[in-house]
């Protein structure tokens, strides 16, 4: 029960802090529920996070695999619920305020001001989940270029063709199939 | 031609959603919204459709989940709003869950572990390149990018909580934007 608890405050918390979407949250994710409260490794982090990439929809729809890992299905449905109803609920009644005040000029202050910090809070989204997955010094250094490399692939590829992101995925876990030492 | 939206149902919402859902794959959600809501349906026009995504931007939450808060309010209000959310979420949801429950079954399994790894290190690259793409503009304007580096270092290598890092720097960040100063800077 109080693990419970502790998997509702933690992503309610998280929902009401995604200013930018779910990377921006990725590194204090990282933090509560893996060297905080230990529910996960930074591998099984890792790992959860890819699974996010390969199925469709919202990927931080995966933060249910976490509470799922600490109480079963009531795990998996309390962060659910704690990770999209919290900020759902507050957009819903800011959205309808915000109408009423369309065009004022401190929206766009908050707009421009805001998009450097998103943009911050993703590349230490990016720089959690590479310190396991990309770069990691419990393995040789073989197997760090190699998937050092297949990141490096997949932004160039992206970059320069139209390539659906999730053959891009895919494509990463059969070079790691036939690459990886 | 202004008559008015002819009355969606709640459960037209809610296939629209959950067909998004279900066929979004790596994060572009925002184009297969457009598509679905501007060019197939007409919910919404174009206009409507960029005020929505920059509410959904600004507020906290998952940009997908918040577009569907706002268009199923505005279908239906409420009950739509709630229904354009599940849509979204549950379909992804349970194929996730699938997911995990395979990769518990195979984890040990030296050749997923290592398909795994492949899996994991391509995710970051496509992490990085969504970061790149909404934020060059950022990065090459030099007061903002001072703000990313500020950020990143405060939150990704110095751990400072989320919490603490926001109330810091987002009201400076929104004060140098603030109207009057913009106002000057365009005169000037």
């Amino acid at each position: 029960m109080t693990k419970i608890v502790g998997l509702i405050n933690v992503f309610a918390l998280l929902s009401l802090l995604a200013v930018g979407g779910g990377t921006a949250v990725l590194p204090q994710m990282k933090h509560d529920t893996a060297d905080l409260h230990h529910w996960v490794t930074d591998t099984q982090f890792a790992e959860i996070y890819s699974l996010g990439q390969l199925a469709p929809g919202p990927n931080m729809t995966c933060v249910i695999l976490i509470g799922y890992e600490v109480s079963g299905w009531v795990g998996a449905v309390a962060v659910l619920f704690a990770f999209f109803f919290p900020s759902s609920l507050l957009c819903y009644v800011v959205s309808s305020a915000w109408d009423s005040a369309r065009g004022s000029p401190w929206r766009d202050a908050i707009q421009r001001g805001m998009a450097p910090i998103v943009i911050g809070l993703m590349l230490a989204g990016v720089y959690a989940v590479g310190k396991t997955a990309s770069f990691n010094l419990g393995r040789g250094w073989e197997f760090n270029a190699i998937t050092l490399a297949i990141g490096g692939a997949v932004v160039a590829i992206l970059t320069l063709t139209k390539l659906n992101p999730a053959l891009a995925i895919l494509a990463g876990g059969a070079a790691g199939f036939f690459l990886l030492p | 031609m202004s008559e008015p939206v002819p009355r969606v149902t709640l459960a037209q919402i809610f296939g629209a959603f959950a067909l998004i859902g279900v066929t979004s794959f790596g994060g572009g959600i925002v184009a297969y919204l457009r598509h679905a809501l501007v060019e197939q349906r007409r919910w919404l026009d174009e206009d409507e459709f960029m005020a929505a995504l920059e509410i959904s931007q600004t507020l906290p939450g998952l940009n997908s989940a918040n577009m569907s808060v706002i268009v199923g309010r505005k279908l239906r209000g409420p009950l739509g709003a709630v229904v354009a959310v599940l849509g979204m979420v549950l379909p992804g949801a349970a194929i996730v869950m699938a997911l995990g429950f395979a990769y518990v079954r195979f984890r040990h399994n030296p050749d997923v572990a290592i398909i795994l790894s492949g899996v994991a290190a391509a995710a970051v690259g496509l992490l990085l390149q969504v970061t790149l793409k909404i934020g060059w503009k950022q990065l090459i304007k030099p007061r903002d990018l001072a703000f990313v580096v500020v950020v990143f270092l405060l939150v990704g290598v110095l751990h400072v909580s989320l919490v603490v890092t926001l109330a810091c720097v987002a009201p400076l960040a929104i004060w140098l934007n603030r109207p009057c100063a913009a106002e000057g800077k365009r005169t000037r």
